[in-house]
Formats: structure tokens, sequence, C-alpha cells
């Protein structure tokens, strides 16, 4: 059994409620912040953990908190991102409807480090019974101390408060975020200024996700260095890995990052295999984003090593044929399953939650789903594969904010990996609409050789 | 006329009361959401005008932001709307068939209401519930694991809710 940090105590029943979490360890990092370190101290620990944003990017956390402007007299705020709408990803969800308490500690420690006296929780509008138990969460920890004025007696003051998006992916993108927050469209902003120096309502903020700020507090409680002491390399601690598609056993596991890819669909620990003996086609680990890989590309790297669930090795190979961690969406698909199809509702979902500020973004994620849509329809030409390519180059790097990228990758690596999948699709118009491609060429890894 | 109970209009205040002073733009996601609910699940232009008076906005202020995001319905719906993930991983999971099959049961498409005025049939990107698919969303809270006779059931749930 991997070691377990976040959910160590999700099974206990009642771990929802403050007593339950309190009376199982729960707050004593929090205790510690505040009664026995400085801000530098907790943030010293968070440096030495190793500790990466869950929410997508990677992005060290000490260092992202080292960043924060600390102008006299302009308050700071921590925005927490619970806007989890990459899809394959409902790991936050989780986090908060079954240990609301672990965030809200998290975000008591994480306030007091950057000197945040006001932190608010931008949680997706359609997790609508979410924020009562959030708040419910916050207005038991604010009657027995951990909230309000002068809490601990340390002179450090918070409040948390939760806001409700209303259905905007885009409002996952940090800036967007901001806006939305500030009571505007999700437009995301033009970087620099960065949030750090100039956020919500022009003050220094920093956004990090669910995860990586309830991560905060197994850290404290056993220390940076033996937190960095998990995992591999740069790839420290445990991660939560939402995994959803086709495998026996779909739902959110926390594993260590040492164990391969293959262990974590196969084994009973998690995803338990693939239902009705049917063989592995593809999959895509990090969420809707990230390149969708072959199954003989996915236990193993090109150079022929295990692939393993960490940001490094899943990345190995780059988009050529490698992939990314992502939000750790983990998407499996079965020998059944369309390529074409798969790519199309991707497509859609840019397409429907494009913001529109940047034309090829606008244009591009509109134009992508129509191709598509031909091409699953048996409409299309084999020109359009060409096309297609074609857009989401112009996409990729020519956008304010990366919701261009994240449109245009999902198409380039089906279209890299998959390519006669699509051209079968245009020969064969008729047949496609009747059956699937199938497992063509991309066999079980197991089975087959790796190509050189 | 559009206008909150009093209970309503303290809660507004609460929320203007989380952001610093002069700042209540940002209560406009939070309002809005709360307008909807009160004022039969959508949002017309009255409504956007008042909740503009409320909040000190200009109205456009409102329809900006009311356009802009999914949740808001600008037309009328049906009592309950069964809002449907069709998303990849929705879909791998046969998504479409129980879409499909809610457009039989209810004898609707996409975007229409049936005839009681009782259910609307949307389709929705990804709602975070992919491990748990196929799913819709009804009002506040998600239907998970559907099956053609889970569908069955949640309709006539609600028909005897009436
Ligand atoms: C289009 C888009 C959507 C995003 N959605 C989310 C999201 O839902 N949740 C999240 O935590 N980060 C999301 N991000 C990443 C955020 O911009 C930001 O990097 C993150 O919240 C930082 O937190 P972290 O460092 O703790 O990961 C998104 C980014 C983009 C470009
Ligand atoms: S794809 Fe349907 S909930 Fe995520």
């Amino acid at each position: 059994m991997g070691r377990k940090l976040l959910l160590d105590k999700a099974h206990i029943p009642g771990i929802r409620y403050y007593d339950t979490y309190k009376g199982n360890g729960g707050y004593a990092a929090a205790e510690k912040a505040l009664k026995g370190m400085t801000p530098d101290q907790v943030l010293d620990e968070v440096k030495k953990s190793g500790l990466r944003g869950r929410g997508g990017a990677g992005f060290p956390t000490g260092m992202k908190w080292s960043f924060i402007a600390k102008p006299e007299g302009v308050p700071r705020y921590l925005v927490c991102n619970a806007d989890e709408s990459e899809p394959g990803t409902f790991k936050d969800r989780y986090l908060m409807e079954f240990i609301p308490h672990a965030l809200i500690e998290g975000l008591i420690i994480s306030s007091y480090t950057l000197g945040a006296n006001t932190c608010y929780i931008y949680i997706r509008g359609e997790y609508a019974w979410i924020p009562e138990i959030l708040e419910e969460a916050i207005a038991d920890a604010k009657k027995n101390g951990w909230l309000g004025k002068n809490i601990l007696g340390s002179g450090f003051d918070l409040e948390i408060y939760v806001q409700r998006g209303a259905g905007a992916y885009i409002c996952g993108e940090e800036t967007a975020l901001i806006e939305s927050l500030e009571g505007k469209r999700g437009n995301p902003r033009i970087k620099p200024p960065f949030p750090a120096v100039k956020g919500l309502w022009q003050s220094p903020t920093v956004v990090n996700n669910v995860e990586t700020l309830a991560a905060v507090v197994p850290i404290l409680n056993i220390g940076g260095e033996e937190y960095a002491k998990i995992g591999i390399g740069k790839s420290t601690g445990t991660k939560l890995i939402s995994a959803c598609g086709n495998i026996n056993k779909p739902g959110v596991y926390e594993i260590e990052m040492n164990i391969s890819v293959e262990e974590f669909i196969y084994s009973e620990e998690y995803c338990g295999g693939i239902p009705n003996g049917k063989r592995l086609k593809a999959c895509i680990p990090g969420g809707s984003s990230v390149p969708i890989l072959p199954a003989n590309l996915l236990f193993k790297t090109a150079k022929g090593e295990t692939r393993m669930m960490t940001y490094e090795s899943l990345a190995d190979g780059g988009f050529l044929t490698g992939t990314a961690m992502g939000s750790g969406g983990f998407i499996v698909l079965d020998e059944d399953q369309c390529i074409v199809k798969n790519t199309l509702t991707f497509a859609r979902f840019y397409r429907h939650e494009s913001c529109g500020q940047c034309s090829p973004c606008r244009e591009g994620t509109g134009w992508m789903e129509k191709l598509l849509k031909n091409i699953d329809s048996g409409r299309g030409k084999m020109s359009d594969i060409d096309l297609l390519w074609d857009i989401q180059r112009k996409i990729e790097g020519n956008t304010i904010c990366p919701l261009g990228d994240a449109a245009a990758w999902p198409v380039a690596a089906a279209i890299r990996h998959f390519r006669d999948e699509f051209e079968w699709h245009i020969t064969h118009p008729e047949e496609a609409q009747a059956r699937n491609y199938g497992l063509a060429h991309y066999a079980d890894p197991r089975e087959i050789a790796v190509p050189a | 006329m559009v206008q909150f109970s009093e209970e309503k209009l303290n809660k507004v205040k609460e929320i203007i009361a989380r952001y610093p002073d002069g700042k209540q733009k940002s209560a406009l996601l939070p309002v809005l959401h709360l307008a909807q609910e009160t004022f039969n699940g959508w949002l017309s232009s009255d409504t956007m005008d008042y909740v503009a008076s409320l909040l000190q906005l200009e109205p456009i202020e409102v329809y900006e932001v009311a356009t802009f995001y999914s949740m808001y319905n600008l037309k009328p719906v049906g009592k309950y709307v069964f809002e449907v993930c069709q998303t990849g991983p929705c879909m791998l999971r046969g998504s479409d068939d129980i879409i499909a099959y809610i457009k039989q049961t209810l004898g609707i498409n996409v975007g229409e209401t049936t005839a009681d005025g009782l259910f609307t049939l949307k389709t929705v990107e990804c709602l975070g519930a992919c491990g748990y698919a196929p799913m819709m969303q009804v009002g506040k809270h998600y239907r998970e694991h559907l099956t053609p006779a889970k569908v069955d059931e949640i309709i006539a749930e609600l028909r005897a809710a009436q």
C-alpha cells in the first residue's frame, strides 16, 4: 500500500466534521505554524518539500509564494482555485466534499505564510452543494478559534469566503478567475503584471489549486524534508489522481509518485484493469489538455524505460512520444473506443469554453470542431486532416492564455499517433458509422514490441 | 415587479460584506445565482436590471456577465433541467445513449421543454464527475452512474413530487 497523506483519514466516519477531524490529529499543523513558526520558516518547509502546483502546470509552490510582492499598507490575497473543470478531473471535489477541514487548515497555514488576511475559495458553480459543506467547515473552524482575529494569540487575522463561479472552464485560468472574482466576464489578463504583483483588485495575489493548498498540512506535519523523500526526483510527495473511462474502478486515488503507469492501471489497489477483458487502446493521463498516448507508448517510453507516474516520466519524449501529468485527470480508452469521436468531444469542449478574446482560439476551436464532426460522421476529406494539423499549429502559442494550447494539443496528439484511424474514417465513411476502428496496431505493449 | 424578500436582501448584504468597501461588483455572480433561484430559474432583463440597481452597477455590466456564464438561463426553462454531460469521459461510458433515451422518453430534443413545463433537456460539458459517468445535473445535485432504468426512476420521482 502506498503512503497516504491527504486521504489517510478519508475512511473515518464523520471526518467531514470538525470534532472528528480535530480528534484525529487535525489542526495540529496549523497550531504548529501559528504558535511556533514564523511565516518564513513555514515557507522554508514548503520549499524543502519540493511541492509542485497540483492544478496542472506543476510550478514549485514555495517559489511561487516567494514571488509575492509586499508593498507597505496594501492587502495581499490568497485565492484557492476550486474551479476544477478540466475534463477527467474530479479530485478537488473529493477533498472538499469529504475532508473540507483539510483544505481549511491548509488555507490557514498558507495565508499565514503569505501574510494574507482574506482568502477566497473560488469554486465552480456546478458544484452547487459543496459551498455549504465548506461554509459549515469555515464556521466551525471559526467557532473553535482557527479563524477570525488574532488566531491562537499569534496576532494573525484571517477570514475565508466561498465564491461560486457560474459555468466557465476558462475561470480556472488564474487571471480569468481573478476577473470573475471581481464580478466580470472571465477574460484572461495579459501577463505581466503577474497576480503576485497585481492580482485581485490590483493587490498582490497568490492563486493555488485545492490539492496544493491541502498538501501544505502534511508537509508541516511530517516536515518538508520527509515529504521530499516520497516520490522520485522532482516529483515529490503524493498526488491525487482521478481515474475514469474504461477501467474497473473509476475514482480518486492518492499515489506516491513512484509507481508505474502499468501498475496504476492494472493493480487492484488502483484502477483494477480494464472491464470485460478488453485491451487498452490509449490513455490521456493528465486531463483532456495533455497529449493522448497509444498503449505502446504508455507503459514504456520511446527509450524503452518503464513509464512512471511522475511529472518527468510522463513528459519523457516531449510532445512527440510523451504526455504530461497535468491535473491528474486520468482517462483510459479501451479497444472499442473511437479516437476521432473522443477528439471531437474535446474539440467541442474547447470551442464551448473559449472566452472569445483571441481570434486564433475563438475561430480555430470552432473550425477544428467542424472538421472533426465531418470526419466523424463520414463527410470528411483527406485534406481535412492536414487542415486540422495546420489550424492547431496556428492556435498554439498565439493566444493570451494557454486555453488555446490546451485546445490544440489533444488534436495534434490524436493525429500524430492515430492518423491511420482518421484516414480510415475518410476512406471507409460507411463502415466507420457502423463500427469502430479497434485497436489496430496500437496493441497492448505487453504483447507487442515497442517501436524504435 | 422583481423584488427580493427581506431575507434575501439580507443575504445580498451579507454577500457584499465579503469584499472590501466599494468592491460590491464582486457580488454579481453570487447575486445572479440568488436571483435565478428566486425568479423561476432564469434571468429576465427586468431581473438583471434589478440586480444592477441592487449592486449600483450599470445594467450592461450585468448583461455582460449573465451572457458569459453558461449556468445563467436567459430564457424560461422547465421546472427541472436535465443537464447531461457529453464530454469525452462520459461519452466513453455511454452518455450518447443516455441522451437518446431521455429524448425518447420525454419526447423532446436537446434545448426543449416538455409541454407540461416540467422538464428541460440540455447537454453540458464536463461537470467533474467523470468517474461516475454517465451523469447529469438536476438542480443543485448530480445524478451519477445513469442507466435507462435510473433515468426512469428520476423522472418518476420528480413527477411524484408535484
Ligand atoms: C484554461 C485553463 C484552465 C485552468 N483550470 C484550472 C482549474 O480548474 N483548477 C486549477 O487549479 N488550475 C487551473 N488552471 C491553472 C491555473 O491557471 C493556475 O496555474 C493554478 O491554479 C495554479 O495553482 P497551482 O500552482 O497550485 O497548481 C487552468 C489553466 C488554464 C490555462
Ligand atoms: S466528462 Fe462528464 S463529468 Fe467529466
